[in-house]
């Protein structure tokens, strides 16, 4: 049984030419849509470091959406194939750390597609639902030993 | 004057950080002549005793070797940190967990059945699993408790310099003691190495071709790669654009691609996550249907991307009860 109480938290990687302007859209559309996705703007999909998902994951998300313009329509005309490229690849690393493949999206979301956009959310938001929280660091925590730490802050390398 | 003290100790590590202290050849002379050894559980008998007897800064430089994953480690080295002024972390088992660290793709209770019930070589008849206390012949006995994950020396101590590798260079061991001993020691919580990516200073950059393209992933495993050519053009995961330089490219000069020992450039947070996407970035897919292929072609990631520093890394750990495949134990 899903937890009805649980307000899936999702962050949204959305590539400045394309699918922000479509988010954008379906706000000024006003299209309803949930509001468990947190979007951030970035200057295209291929900017997408693996790093900033698994840092999502880390931090507490339940889910992450990488979306970008349609193949052929990238902006700096193969920033979206890297991505491309990333998706499964991360995908399957963070399988195997123990995410479920499908708490990560990858979608393609022109200006234009406000709709699709929208639709998008509510259709991740509910299968994100269905999984239930992620909650990365409590997950793990009954795995680790708990240590009272006076970690140094100069040891971040 | 009396000469300058310091102290090795080593807590999850396969003794190869001692050995690299050995590898300074005639350099320890210039050492023991500088310094005097006032701890070194490898060479010479010492009690803990001997250290809780030691005035605070009466010796001024721990290096600590090992992952921590021992109550009894976690004494050592907080009984160290409170003596000794500077603390560094010697090598990647101490710096981002290293090899051991590896242990926290799966847990602590797999680890012990594998261990004492599964093994194929074992013979334990009576389901024996050692107890932090029993009592043997009315003796009770003690031993330390083996803890559920594995923890780079800087999550249970304060830790000052970093000198990282598997094992650290010899160069690099020798210019961090000197600049101990000359006081020209850089500021608190750097990586005693230079701070550029390996590929900089690989002897097989210049064989790199202006794009690379790679459209399947190769393993030393199963194929050998061509020596004198970029590992990565071959196809070849090597992790020199993720990884810190300084290691002397021992590795790339016989044959093997870069592990990731010296743990992330400047610059990467995650060194798998960096890597992973300088993969992609690679690839020669141009189609969902290709990238799925191209990525089947991957073999155990977490494994391979962070062979080194699993416990430092941004996850920090496998959840084993995940949808993820249980490494074969």
């Amino acid at each position: 049984m899903p937890d009805q109480q649980f307000e899936p938290k999702i962050v949204g990687f959305l590539c400045r030419w394309c699918s922000y302007t479509g988010a954008d859209l379906a706000g000024t559309s006003r299209i309803q849509y949930p509001s468990n996705i947190a979007p951030i703007k970035v200057m295209c999909s291929g900017r997408v470091d693996p790093t900033f998902v698994i840092t999502a994951f880390a931090d507490g998300a339940d889910g992450v959406l990488i979306a970008g313009c349609h193949p052929g329509d990238c902006h700096y005309s193969v920033g979206n194939y890297k991505a491309m490229r990333r998706f499964p690849m991360l995908a399957k690393l963070l399988d195997q750390f123990g995410i479920e493949r499908a708490r990560l999206r990858l979608e393609w979301i022109s200006a234009s597609e406000g709709h699709l956009y929208a639709d998008l959310v509510k259709s991740f938001s509910e299968e994100v639902r269905a999984l239930g929280p992620l909650r990365w660091k409590q997950r793990i925590a009954p795995l680790c030993e708990s240590v009272d730490i006076a970690r140094s802050q100069a040891a971040t390398v | 004057m009396s000469k300058p003290k310091v102290a090795f100790y080593w807590c999850a590590s396969c003794g190869g950080c001692e050995e690299t202290v050995v590898d300074l050849a005639e350099d320890i002379l210039k050492v023991v002549d500088a310094v005097d050894i006032a701890l070194w559980p490898v060479a010479l008998d010492f009690k803990k005793k001997d250290v809780e007897a030691w005035a605070p800064g009466e010796v001024t430089v721990a290096f600590i070797n090992g992952s921590v994953r021992l109550s009894e480690q976690l004494e050592w080295v907080r009984l160290l940190r409170e003596k000794c002024p500077i603390v560094v972390a010697f090598g990647a088992c101490a710096h981002l967990g290293g090899i051991p660290g590896l242990a926290n793709a799966t847990t602590r209770e797999r680890i012990l059945e594998n261990k004492y019930f599964n093994a194929p070589t074992l013979d334990n008849p009576d389901g024996l699993q050692p107890l932090t206390a029993c009592t043997v012949y009315g003796c009770d006995l003690e031993l330390p408790e083996f803890w559920k994950d594995v923890k780079p020396l800087d999550e249970v101590i304060e830790v000052d310099y970093y000198l990282p590798g598997c094992p650290p260079p010899a160069k690099t061991v020798m210019s961090a003691v000197t600049a101990i001993l000359e006081g020209t020691l850089p500021p608190k919580g750097a990586v005693l190495s230079p701070a550029k990516a390996l590929c900089e200073a690989c002897p097989l950059n210049n064989t790199k071709p202006e794009t690379l393209s790679i459209s399947e992933f190769k393993r030393v495993a199963t194929s050998t790669p061509d020596p004198g050519q970029c590992f990565l053009a071959q196809g070849y995961i090597c992790m020199g654009p993720a990884t810190r330089a300084g290691c002397g490219e021992r590795c790339i000069r016989a044959n093997m691609p870069c592990r990731g020992c010296f743990g992330p450039a400047p610059g990467a947070r995650d060194i798998g996550g960096k890597m992973l996407g300088a993969l992609g970035s690679l690839g020669a897919a141009d189609t969902e249907e290709t990238s799925m292929v191209l990525a089947d072609t991957l073999v155990d990631l977490v494994g391979t991307l962070y062979r080194f520093n699993l416990p430092a890394s941004l996850l920090k750990r496998q959840y084993t009860s995940g949808t993820g495949v249980p490494p074969v134990m």
